[in-house]
């Protein structure tokens, strides 16, 4: 059983919940952008919240299964399409061997998500099939969807489906043009001047359209930094530092303009100081944010953090009830 | 890509067609600094032409013409912000 990928979409990619162990060596944790979303996809089609899903970005594949399948698309909102006809996001959807699937324009957020029973079955690459295209790992080949690929579906999960057929309104992700973002501070905010860490909070920052897997880059006001004579083994602007671990996160101000938000396919370190770090619990929100989002960044305290984080996976269980 | 979307908000312009963008991004209409645009408003364009391309996630996405006809406008500015759903040009 497999679909067969007629048109692949801008940056069709297999995803799961990540490669979890591997960040010291530089393998970051991969995974669907937007976890919340893919959960509620596989929620649907009766998996467990573990198996691969396909992420589409912007515009999502042209597909035919080739055997009967039960599918689910949950994330942005989008037209689903199943041989030409409307069908609902959010529900479980019944394919017929050699039914299509496609997608209209996307008419918010930037990620939808395919589940399907059984799963995506690509091979396990160091505990995850994940597609990680930096490192050609993970996916179908370590890559992005292709016209013409066969993307292996897993055998039917014992457990049958399940009897929620939908995802309720009140439990779908919001998708706004307009958000506020929990951080906290550090570990290098002492970097910046009163101005510069004043700005960066209480600032509007617009997100440009350089977002992807590995970084969102927004635009505003700048950032200003302390004086001080840069150590050795940094570099000479005052946003370098001596080289260090990037958090999963981590927020770094090149040259103190862009803020870049680093998510899940970026780098594990490097010479950028890290002025704060988005909270687990809204890694899932800036995955949603298109470009031109306006984005508030407000500080919170790590009791904070841990407390939000315990509210996600709260409404997670809830799903899963 | 070519999503075009036959307007027919208005009988008397029946055959004119909107060139839709599918993505966000920055719309370019020439295919590199110093060359010339793809094409320009009242020329004669045919389908599967390319009259533009979006930038977005590092990638260069070609917008193409669904139909043949002439490119009546351009709705949006070369380097301006396009959404998804957005006109990119009007075609008769």
């Amino acid at each position: 059983m497999a679909f067969d990928i007629l048109e692949p979409g801008l940056s069709t990619t297999v995803q799961d919940q990540g490669r979890i162990g591997y960040y010291r060596f530089g393998i970051p944790q991969g995974g669907s952008m937007d976890q919340y979303s893919a959960t509620l996809a596989n929620r649907l089609v009766g998996n467990t919240a573990r198996e691969a899903v396909l992420e589409c970005t912007y515009i999502g594949p042209k597909l035919v299964t080739t055997s009967d399948a039960v599918i689910a698309v949950t994330g942005a909102p989008v037209d689903v399409f199943v041989n030409g006809e409307l069908v609902p996001e959010y529900e479980r959807l019944e394919l017929l061997a050699g039914d299509e699937l496609k997608f209209g324009v996307i008419k918010g957020g930037t990620k939808y998500f395919i589940a399907v029973h059984g799963g995506i079955d690509v091979p396990e690459v160091l505990g995850s099939r994940s597609t990680y295209p930096i490192g050609a790992i993970g996916g179908v080949e370590g890559r992005a969807l292709a016209a013409g690929d066969l993307v292996p579906v897993g055998a039917a999960i014992d457990n049958g489906l399940p009897v929620l057929q939908s995802i309720e309104v009140d439990d779908r992700p919001a998708f706004s043009k307009d958000v506020t973002v929990r951080v906290m501070l550090g570990l290098y905010d002492h970097l910046l001047s009163h101005a510069g860490l004043d700005s960066l909070l209480n600032s509007e920052w617009i997100l440009t359209p350089v977002a992807d897997r590995m970084g969102l880059r927004y635009s505003g006001p700048g950032v200003e930094w302390k004086e001080r004579e840069q150590p050795f083994g940094a570099g000479q602007d005052p946003s370098n530092i001596v080289d260090a671990g990037y958090a999963v996160g981590s927020i770094q101000i090149p040259g103190g303009t862009q803020p870049i938000i680093l998510h899940r396919d970026a780098v594990s370190g490097g010479g950028y100081a890290m002025v704060a770090t988005v909270i687990s619990a809204d890694m899932d929100l800036v995955a949603r944010c298109s470009p031109g989002t306006k984005t508030h960044f407000v500080a919170v305290t790590m009791e904070q953090a841990l407390a939000a984080r315990r509210a996600n996976t709260v409404q997670a269980a809830r799903i899963w009830s | 890509m070519a999503w075009n979307h036959a307007d027919q908000s208005d009988e008397s312009e029946l055959m004119s067609h909107q060139i839709i963008s599918p993505l966000p991004g920055i719309f370019y209409r020439k295919p590199g600094p110093g060359k010339e645009p793809y094409v320009n408003e009242g020329d004669m364009i045919s389908a599967g032409q390319t009259i533009g391309l979006v930038e977005i996630m590092k990638q260069f996405s070609e917008v193409r013409a669904e139909f043949d006809g002439v490119l009546e406008k351009f709705e949006i500015d070369d380097f301006g912000v396009v959404n998804p759903g957005d006109v990119i040009a009007i075609t008769s």
